[in-house]
């Protein structure tokens, strides 16, 4: 099959981008922007709505309604949109900070509602805007900008994260895994209610410096090298999967959809006015 | 003008405060409204929850007033008018989305009612010290509209005054009750004929594609900003940005966007503005307030036969109008509920012309009509 052409969903006149050579970033936008490509979805009926971060400028740099927000506070007035155009298609593209940290709430709230959004986590496992801070998803003894002895917290599995918040839909896969990320997005969108996708997605200049893998190469090594398909990863043993991370369509359970909902309240009142 | 209401009553009703910010701003064509409970703004939500649905609007209760003032901007990008209250520590976590709205011109309506502060303070009983809040408490130099009721009907003409004001100049507005005017039950006469104002749309021919959002042709005017969802596709972010929408930090399109912030603001001032001045003959003391310690200050100088001067809009303040005040009188009076906020305005517009004096007590109580008569006497005694 030929690739779809992406070109028409960006906005030619605002690149080059800001990213650093070797950033994993462009990537995962190339991925959304496939998955949009392949459901033909109409540009004008499409919201892209970013936080605060290199990530997150993502929103520029795309042909649709794009909204460029706070730290942290995208899927809130994402909320805002799906609500007051339950028609239009909502997409969330955000870093493991701005998603997780300061936006942790906001997302547990979010996928307890199953409110129809996508979001698509960028998670470089660090800050990379502000220069290389620990991240809710930067690992034990991983090294960060404040984490210079090695960071003493733990990491969050996003996926379960959103799952155990109510999440009809999430799934992982990586910048290396360039083929199966469109395709596990593509669902994300087509699943009606709240979808999440934990992109795991290099910062070299960053991340990678501080620790040992300074290259886009050696980052990518690093996904190819530990990511293992859902189908294997039910069949790994606690100490194999040490280290290693499951990617792959983890959940997906249909349930109804928050703005379907009002809908039928709003039809309910009406009847029994 | 937008006020007084011209027309009959079309209907009367004995209602609360924060009722009365319900039925006004569904009258003023609000569909949208995301909040957090909180005392003493509930009654808000909760008759926004009921109301809602049943006219095809939306109601949601949001995880924190950060994100209710988020969703209120999503809301209102997509063209509904949205409405979002709270009090006390909810204002601070307001903070950050209402530069967020002036800087990005998208139009809403936060209600603030003031408990007493700071920290979780007082939280069912009355104050007014959140005025400087108001003006100043998101980072940055932003204009603000602060509007402040003294009544249950001035609660409900300055609702719909206040999303207004937002559609008109694309701005957040702060509407300012206290805690004793959101809880008081009064008479109000629901007016008939109320004017609405909506947000300005491009024109119906214009090219989509390569229209530009913040475009201006004066440097005080209000852009027309399309919503979402209907063709244009342009981009809203939150740093500066140039007339396209995309970001730059070129000096000048920083200094012109902020002048420009400012300047639609100053070139709306009559319709924004609310002030009343009585001044009897040779009176040489005022008292001047707003909300409900204007109630007692207006008691006081009806008793003691000085003038009185009501502000309903604190914000953009009234420089000129207490500047001539000033050079009427000997010495006003400011009467507020916190330890001296707006009495600082009146010094700077008074500008030394008039003796500036206070009643400033922040104890949870109202202040009493007695209180400001003993600082009329003794003003008077000492000019
Ligand atoms: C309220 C607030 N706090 C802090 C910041 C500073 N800040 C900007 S981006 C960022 C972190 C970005 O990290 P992440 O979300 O992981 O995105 P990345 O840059 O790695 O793509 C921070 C802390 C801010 N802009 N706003
Ligand atoms: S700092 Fe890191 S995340 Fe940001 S653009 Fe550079 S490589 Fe990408």
């Amino acid at each position: 099959m030929p690739e779809e052409d992406i070109s028409k969903y960006l906005r030619l006149d605002k690149l080059p981008h800001i990213w650093c050579p070797g950033c994993g970033n462009g990537i995962v936008l190339h991925a959304v922007l496939r998955a949009i490509g392949k459901l033909q979805l109409d540009q004008d009926k499409v919201a892209v709505v970013s936080g605060i971060g290199c990530s997150s400028r993502s929103a520029g740099y795309v042909d649709f309604n794009t909204l460029h927000t706070t730290h942290g506070r995208a899927i809130a007035f994402a909320t805002g949109i799906k609500l007051a155009r339950p028609d239009m298609t909502v997409i969330v593209l955000t870093g493991d900070g701005d998603c997780a940290a300061i936006g942790g709430n906001h997302l547990i709230h979010a996928a307890r509602r199953n409110i129809d959004l996508t979001v698509v986590v960028f998670n470089n496992s660090i800050y990379g805007m502000t220069g290389g801070q620990s991240s809710p998803t930067t690992q034990p003894d991983d090294i960060a900008a404040t984490a210079p002895y090695g960071n003493l917290e733990n990491a969050f599995d996003l996926c379960e994260l959103a799952r155990a918040s109510g999440a009809s839909y999430a799934a992982r896969s990586t910048t290396f895994h360039a083929t199966q990320l469109p395709l596990l997005v593509e669902k994300g969108i087509q699943n009606k209610g709240f979808s999440f996708l934990d992109v795991i997605t290099a910062c070299p200049v960053y991340f990678g410096r501080m620790n040992k893998m300074p290259e886009a190469v050696d980052m990518l090594k690093y996904q190819r090298d530990n990511a293992r398909n859902i189908k294997q990863w039910s069949t790994m043993t606690d100490e194999e999967k040490g280290g290693k991370f499951v990617i792959g369509e983890l959940h997906n359970k249909p349930a109804p959809e928050y703005t379907d909902l009002y809908a039928a309240l709003r039809a309910r009142l009406k009847e029994n006015k | 003008m937008i006020f007084p209401f011209p027309g009959k009553p079309k209907e009367v009703k004995f209602i609360l405060g924060n009722e009365a910010c319900v039925e006004a701003a569904i009258a003023a064509g609000c569909r949208f409204f995301a909040g957090y409970p909180i005392t003493p703004s509930t009654e808000i939500a909760e008759g926004m929850a009921k109301a809602l649905p049943r006219i095809g609007g939306t109601f949601i209760q949001m995880e924190d007033e950060i994100a209710s003032l988020g969703a209120v901007i999503g809301a209102s990008i997509c063209g509904l008018k949205a409405l979002t209250a709270t009090s006390g520590p909810g204002f601070s976590l307001k903070q950050e989305h209402i530069g967020y709205a002036a800087l990005t011109e998208i139009p809403c309506v936060i209600v603030n009612v003031m408990r007493g502060g700071p920290s979780t303070g007082l939280p069912t009983l009355p104050a007014q010290g959140d005025v400087m809040q108001a003006r100043w408490g998101t980072h940055g130099d932003h204009p603000a509209i602060v509007l402040s009721p003294s009544s249950v009907k001035e609660y409900y003409e300055l609702t719909i005054k206040a999303f207004n004001l937002s559609e008109k100049f694309r701005t957040p507005v702060i509407l300012l009750p206290d805690e004793v005017i959101a809880h008081t039950r009064e008479k109000l006469e629901i007016p008939e004929n109320i004017k609405i104002v909506d947000r300005k749309k491009p024109p119906a021919n214009v090219d989509k594609k390569n229209y530009r959002p913040y475009a201006v042709s004066r440097d005080d005017e209000v852009p027309v900003i399309p919503n979402f969802g209907e063709g244009f596709r342009f981009n809203i972010t939150g740093l500066i940005h140039d007339d396209s929408g995309f970001p730059s930090n070129a000096p000048e399109i920083t200094q012109s966007t902020l002048m420009r912030l400012h300047k639609k603001i100053a070139a709306g001032y009559g319709e924004i503005k609310g002030i009343e001045v009585d001044l009897p003959r040779g009176a040489e003391v005022a008292v001047l307030s707003y909300g409900a310690s204007f109630r007692s200050a207006a008691q006081a100088a009806k008793d003691a036969q000085v003038g009185l001067v009501k502000l309903t809009t604190l914000f953009p303040f009234p420089d000129k109008e207490v500047k001539e005040l000033a050079q009427k009188v000997k010495t006003i009076i400011v009467v507020e509920m916190n330890l001296g906020q707006l009495i600082g305005e009146v010094e700077r517009a008074a500008g030394g012309l008039a003796k500036i004096a206070g009643v400033n007590i922040a104890n949870g109580l109202l202040i009493t009509p007695d209180v400001i008569r003993e600082k009329i006497r003794a003003c008077q005694k000492k000019t």
